[in-house]
């Protein structure tokens, strides 16, 4: 386990990233490369950014009200248990062997694994707010909607995140293996280790990492903004 | 070179599970959503990957709260720890699972340890913060009647602060088992087994009722570790059962 072979491994990786190598499989036709490796991002950060935005258009009102109505506890908190025993894997696998694959399937099929950490972190984070806050709020005449929008949505922020970034993390981890459902992610080097062999591989696993890295601090980037001054000054 | 003949090996074993369950009487519907016949013949293949999917699971989250557990304590008496602990157990966390078997193949090979490091590494940040928060969430008056009782730090960290700190310790188990055991299945890609391989592969991707019977055992495995937590998390804390009855 000397370190010489190791570092060439990763540069093989690198080299693959970068140009286009031969493969035994394509005929002379060379894999890899920049294009290919920006082309299959852009898929895996698009079907992310899909999955995302269905899973937060359901989960997130959805949170907010059952928070601010303090009811579905049970619903809230099973959710977020049950959705986190479901293998990705199985999910992606009987989606395509069942439904069918494709862009509309997948992003489905990741939506349902983005919804539980939403939904729950928010109704957590909504509950958690000070009472008291919400009952000066109700008292200086605020309509339920502006409670929730301007009292206890800000308030949440920190929990609502942590939902985002772990529904994020699911999602983008999930669409590393959605060349099963028949769209080709970075994932496509990694699934298609016959085509791109051991360097792509790993260059595949290099990319998705630092794909999900970027995701995880550009969110970490977003909550310092969206949280209001008045919360970062409290030690929470 | 043994990888390849590996795969090969895999491949062929997987035209024979094909060609075997085609011949069933599945075959009259190739649509068919769930084949009791072949289930009921076939369940038996499954006690192999269930139990190295068991041994990934338990090795990893025991291994992985010893070492979230350790870095919690150290991070309890040294404050100046814990922004870059929280950081750094957060990067390990937010790389894909599937990336960091893959990652990992250059320096330790496929198998077992591959997987064990990676799935243990995954369950850091979520036992770590668990453990942080439990004890910061001990009342300072219990430590004050500690303190006055003239117990040492140590005596008071181990007797009074961590088992008023047990639910959130065990919640972060939960937690980390429950999810541990559904990424666990993506282990076939590092070549160590589990149910993972009874859904991945050229014959399984297209039968339902496979994936179906593996997906299932693994669901029931997080929800049978999460009851067993739940339980140990009920007897170790009396004192809350006494304030709620």
């Amino acid at each position: 386990m000397s370190a010489m072979p190791v570092l060439a491994s990763f540069g093989g990786a690198f080299e693959f990233i970068f140009t286009p190598q031969r493969s035994n499989v394509t005929g002379g036709n060379g894999v890899g490369g920049i294009h290919q490796v920006v082309e299959l991002a852009l898929t895996q950060l698009e079907v992310t950014v899909l999955a995302m935005a269905l899973a937060l258009v359901i989960a997130l009102p959805a949170g907010l009200y059952f928070g601010h109505r303090g009811t579905g506890e049970l619903l809230a908190i099973g959710l977020g248990n049950a959705g986190r025993a479901v293998p990705e894997l199985a999910l992606i696998a009987l989606m395509a062997a069942v439904i069918g694959v494709g862009l509309l399937n997948l992003t489905v099929a990741l939506a349902i694994l983005g919804i539980p950490p939403i939904l729950t972190n928010t109704f957590v984070g909504i509950r958690e707010v000070d009472r008291a806050s919400v009952e000066a709020a109700r008292g200086i005449g605020m309509t339920e909607f502006e409670i929730v929008r301007k009292v206890e949505a800000p308030m949440a922020i920190p929990s609502i995140f942590t939902g985002i970034r772990t529904a994020t993390i699911n999602i983008v981890a999930t669409a590393t293996i959605a060349p099963l459902a028949g769209v080709a992610t970075l994932g496509e080097f990694i699934i298609g280790e016959n085509v791109y062999g051991d360097n792509g591989v790993l260059a595949g696993a290099i990319l998705v990492a630092l794909l999900a890295l970027a995701l995880e601090f550009g969110l970490a980037a977003i909550q310092r903004r969206l949280t209001s001054k008045g919360l970062k000054l409290t030690p929470v | 070179m043994a990888s390849a003949t590996t795969l090969a090996a895999v491949g062929e074993v997987g035209k024979g599970f094909f060609h075997e369950r085609t011949t069933q009487s599945c075959q009259a519907k190739p649509s068919h959503l769930f084949c009791w016949d072949w289930a009921r013949e076939h369940i038996d293949r499954y006690g192999t990957p269930t139990l190295q999917q068991f041994e990934l699971v338990a090795i990893s989250v025991v291994l992985g709260f010893t070492v979230a557990f350790a870095l919690a304590l150290l991070a309890h008496r040294r404050r100046w720890l814990r922004p870059p602990l929280l950081a750094g157990t957060g990067v390990l966390y937010a790389v894909p699972s599937v990336a960091f078997f893959l990652l990992l193949l250059p320096i330790t090979g496929r198998g077992r340890e591959t997987a064990i490091i990676a799935l243990s590494a995954y369950t850091l940040q979520i036992i770590y913060r668990n453990v942080t928060v439990g004890l910061g969430n001990v009342p300072e008056s219990a430590k004050d009647a500690a303190r006055g009782m003239g117990m040492t730090k140590r005596q008071i960290l181990w007797r009074v602060e961590l088992p008023l700190a047990i639910p959130e310790i065990i919640g972060g188990l939960r937690i980390a088992t429950v999810s541990t055991v559904a990424i666990a299945t993506l282990a076939v890609f590092a070549h160590a087994g589990g149910l993972g391989t009874q859904i991945y592969g050229e014959a399984n991707l297209h039968f339902p009722t496979s994936i179906i019977i593996a997906g299932g055992i693994a669901m029931l495995m997080a929800l049978t570790f999460d009851a067993i937590l739940l339980t140990i998390q009920r007897f170790s804390t009396p004192w809350r059962r006494v304030r709620s009855s």
